[in-house]
């Protein structure tokens, strides 16, 4: 089964991320293909390179980049969310004149298509949100 | 057709649960995830929404979000199904849609 994972909340106000990522790994170790992880709304905050956890937390971005280095994951981040948000990678940094980035290995900006182009291309599309 | 309802938010918080049982078709499964657990416990005034739901469809609780909240098997409503998140998968797979009522 071709599955598509849409998670609308950042990694430490809900559980949705927590969820999505349970979701995913179950699913990958069972054999199917996540074709895609959209991440939208607060969601973009998943993405950020910069988050420090406690070490005894879990790691909610590394986490994800981790999945993502296992199976060759697409990790998107939608770019109207992200730019409300200030998650930025180069392109961005160079299009809105931005002094940095901070958007974590692995992911990508993106826009709204991808979450569609997901729906259309897998068998599922699962939401993770509040 | 048999549909995939997720449900994710505390039956006593807000109506996610009620709305779900009452659109989704017979035949449909019912997933309660993270705070919709609660939903699942016997003795509550939602119990009989849900004992009259599981007529026509099945209805099944997240095991890790049981545990997260110390909701042992034994408090459970009888007849909801208990599924660890490869169950999740297989519910994902066997429906033939997903609805996440957020």
């Amino acid at each position: 089964m071709k599955l598509a994972i849409q998670v609308n909340e950042g990694p430490y106000q809900h559980q949705a991320s927590d969820s999505a990522y349970h979701f995913a790994k179950a699913a990958l170790e069972k054999g199917h293909e996540v074709c895609r992880v959209f991440f939208y709304h607060d969601g973009v905050y998943n993405g950020s390179r910069l988050t420090t956890p406690p070490q005894d937390d879990r790691n909610v971005v590394a986490r994800w980049v981790d999945l993502a280095e296992a199976y060759d994951l697409d990790l998107v981040l939608c770019v109207a969310a992200a730019q409300r948000r200030g998650l930025v990678d180069d392109g961005e940094a160079k299009r809105n004149a931005k002094d940095a980035t901070n958007i974590a290995p692995r992911f990508r900006i993106s826009g709204l298509g991808q979450l569609v182009e997901a729906a259309i291309l897998a068998d599922r599309l699962v939401v993770f949100g509040d | 057709m048999a549909d995939l309802h997720t449900v994710n938010k505390s039956p006593f918080e807000k109506n996610s649960l009620e709305a779900a049982i009452r659109f989704s078709l017979a035949g449909s499964c019912i997933l309660l995830i993270e705070d919709a657990v609660y939903g699942a416990l016997r003795g509550t005034r939602v119990e009989e929404m849900v004992k009259a739901a599981m007529a026509d469809k099945k209805v099944y609780a997240l095991q890790s979000d049981l545990l997260a909240r110390a909701i042992k098997d034994d408090r459970l409503i009888e007849g909801v199904g208990v599924v660890d998140y490869a169950g999740f998968v297989d519910l994902v797979e066997t429906n033939d849609k997903v609805q996440a009522w957020l």
